[in-house]
């Protein structure tokens, strides 16, 4: 069972919450996605968080909107956003999808909706040094975990080492770099709103170029911070026919799995 | 008679400085063509990142072997220079060698030492580059876009650099005097035997015809410089120093939509309004041509000097698509030089060409909706060059005046604007997955 506050029930009750969970589109609706929304909260739960998400009141954050030109749905969709979340009085925002992320932290605040906003990678970091995760028994049965640095998260707003110290965090496994990694990274194909069409006319698609880098190392585990990169690397592994061996796992589900919740 | 090689010299150092300063002027002119955009904030910032990334060429030892040699010649160009400028008074007032006596033999010697090693060098790097142009064939050298003219341009800038240096050694190596004096011949030494079967006036003459050419061809590659990708020399410098400095995913909010949103927003909005008497042309949304794009990017259009590392990293460009960030800077520069040639040819104003950087003589919309955002090639660009924006704002045209998008995304769209997600879903469905173990 997962404990999941909404923000108009705790307006009802005069209640405001420490922090807003933007479950973003992905991670509402999309099944994949929907997962680790879920793994996340039962983190959340059991460092007893006290959070919030806005349910059936939050909208598009405009991100796709936007990188596909569409600079007047993004602003409708923004400012939308923004007068719902200055309603309740947001100060603080955690989110598991880098491209909300990305848009709610640097391009909202001109639109007046001005917020501290987190990747949960960053926020659970957090919570592991104020003491209220504690991963030092954690363990999980892998051997090799590679990272597939997201865009949005990576080159877009500089973070790279809160997903990789909490995947070193968990006993056991083995963190290793791909060839191009960290600002070198390469996209997964689903960036710009590409998650939303066919590729343009090519040699080959972007996820089975990046799969293939992930494949070089061998690993057990394919590790993403994003729903979109999970989904282009899940669709990846497959075209290379590894289902079988590699998973392809959020951050959030290897760190709940870790302590068995 | 004996002032006559001091008045060619002053004609031609007159007339190559002259031809420059109007480059530099149509230079700025056709940057000016683009729109306002506000980089004076975070001085500090800005001049740290000139420094470190133009100045201390921070960004190209990303790549070892091409970093290392590229220095080697910025280095030996820029110490070189300081010779150029004795040559130049020794031009003018009719003297040989006037640092000689004023720094005195042993440091004189030593400067001259400097810079033939040097010297040699940037002849090495250069045979290097060569190398790697034309005989490795490095796949970034020999992309489409790559053409006969810029393939052209990379390998002239090498041949010059050679020929100058060359030159500067042989003017060393015929100079008895310098020779005899044996400080500073510590190059040039090795190509005196070349010449042993030559008169001492054969040497002089041979001195003089090197220092001519030299100096001759130092005005030439100035006058060169503004017709090729070699313009980074210069522009690398502004260019780094305007640099976006937000997060690279911070994508500007564009203001002309802001002022419209909210104005339908706004419940006290009288949708009837007449628009203001004032409000003259509604404001074109996103870009379609050279004129619509802001003076920084058409700067790092005249910035960019095509090294393609930016494509070798774009997954679109990797995985065969049309897209090339390098293409896009390319034709963005093409196409502005068109516009201001235009300019000239008409008094000053620009006549309709029926011609626009997006379109079939450009930038075609299959390089525009192959990019993934990734910011891959703005993190490479040794010189901060921006490829992307100029993509996002084109985007922005082909949506919001042309309509344009592919089918796929504008499903994408409706769905947002009907039920505030991407996907077909109901926006009452968005808690659903709370209890969906």
């Amino acid at each position: 069972m997962i404990t999941v506050p909404v923000m108009a029930d705790l307006f009802a009750e005069g209640k405001e919450p420490d922090i807003l969970f933007w479950v973003g589109s992905a991670g509402s609706f999309d099944d994949r996605a929907k997962k680790i929304t879920r793994a996340f909260v039962k983190l959340l739960n059991k460092a007893n968080v006290n959070f919030a998400v806005l349910g059936t009141e939050e909208s598009s954050s405009g991100d796709a909107a936007k990188r596909a030109g569409n600079e007047f749905l993004f602003q409708m969709q923004a400012m939308t956003n923004i007068e719902v979340m200055n309603m309740y009085n947001v100060k603080k925002i955690v989110t598991a999808c880098p491209h909300s992320f990305n848009t709610l932290k640097n391009e909202y605040p001109d639109l007046g909706g001005k917020y501290e906003v987190f990747h949960h990678t960053q926020f659970i970091e957090q919570l592991v040094n104020e003491g209220k995760l504690d991963f030092s028994n954690a363990n999980l049965d892998i051997n090799n975990i590679t990272y597939h640095d997201p865009c949005y998260l990576g080159r877009a707003n500089d973070e790279y080492d809160a997903p990789r110290s909490l995947i070193k965090a968990i006993g056991g496994v083995n963190l290793v770099e791909m060839k191009r990694s960290r600002n070198n990274s390469l996209c997964c194909g689903a960036g710009g709103s590409q998650m939303f069409k066919e590729p343009e006319k090519g040699e080959r698609d972007i996820n089975d170029l990046r799969t293939e880098d992930a494949l070089e190392t061998k690993p057990d585990v394919i590790a993403t911070g994003c729903p979109f990169c999970n989904t282009m690397m899940t669709d990846g592994v497959k075209h290379h026919k590894k289902e079988a061996e590699i998973q392809v796992k959020d951050i959030a589900e290897l760190l709940a799995e870790s302590l068995g919740l | 008679m004996q002032f006559i090689p001091n008045i060619i010299f002053a004609i031609l150092l007159g007339v190559g400085v002259y031809f420059f300063a109007n480059n530099v002027k149509k230079l700025i002119r056709n940057i000016k063509l683009g729109k306002d955009v506000d980089r004076s904030d975070q001085k500090s910032e800005r001049w740290a990142n000139m420094i470190r990334i133009a100045l201390g060429q921070s960004k190209m030892v990303k790549r070892p072997v091409s970093g290392f040699f590229h220095i080697v010649v910025y280095v030996g160009f820029i110490i070189i220079n300081i010779e150029v400028l004795e040559i130049v008074l020794d031009g003018l007032l009719g003297t040989h060698r006037l640092f000689l006596p004023i720094l005195g033999e042993g440091f004189y010697g030593f400067l001259i030492g400097t810079f033939e090693i040097l010297a040699i060098l940037v002849f090495i790097s250069v045979t290097v580059f060569w190398l790697r142009r034309n005989v490795i064939k490095i796949k970034r050298f020999w992309n489409k876009e790559m053409t006969a003219w810029p393939k052209n341009d990379g390998n002239y800038i090498l041949y010059f650099e050679m020929v100058l240096m060359t030159l500067f050694l042989v003017m060393n190596a015929t100079d008895v005097h310098l020779q005899q004096s044996g400080t500073g011949n510590v190059i040039s030494q090795f190509i005196v035997p070349l010449f042993h079967n030559v008169s001492f006036e054969g040497l002089h003459l041979i001195e003089r015809i090197a220092w001519w050419l030299h100096i001759c061809g130092i005005l030439v590659f100035l006058n060169y410089l503004y017709y090729s990708k070699h313009l980074h020399i210069l522009l690398a410098f502004p260019n780094t120093f305007y640099a976006n400095l937000k997060p690279k995913g911070q994508f500007p909010n564009n203001k002309n939509v802001t002022k419209e949103v909210q104005l339908m927003m706004d419940p006290n909005a009288d949708p009837y309004a007449a628009p203001a008497e004032d409000a003259g042309e509604p404001e074109k949304f996103g870009a379609s041509d050279v004129t619509d794009l802001n003076w920084v990017q058409l700067m790092n259009a005249y910035t960019c000097t095509e090294c393609g590392r930016c494509t070798s990293v774009c997954p679109a460009n990797l995985t065969g698509k049309e897209l090339s960030p390098r293409a896009i800077m390319m034709k963005t520069r093409d196409r502005l030089e068109e516009v201001g040639r235009n300019i000239d040819a008409n008094k000053g104003t620009f006549q309709d060409d029926g011609k626009q950087l997006l379109g079939d003589d450009y930038i075609k919309q299959e390089e525009i909706w192959a990019c993934t955002s990734c910011n891959a090639c703005v993190e490479e660009c040794p010189v901060n060059i921006d490829p992307l924006s100029i993509i996002m704002d084109m985007r922005q045209y082909l949506v919001m005046e042309q309509s344009a998008a592919p089918q796929e995304l504008n499903a994408m769209m409706q769905n947002v604007e009907n039920n505030g997600a991407p996907w077909q879903y109901s926006q009452m469905d968005r808690l659903n997955w709370v209890n969906e173990e």
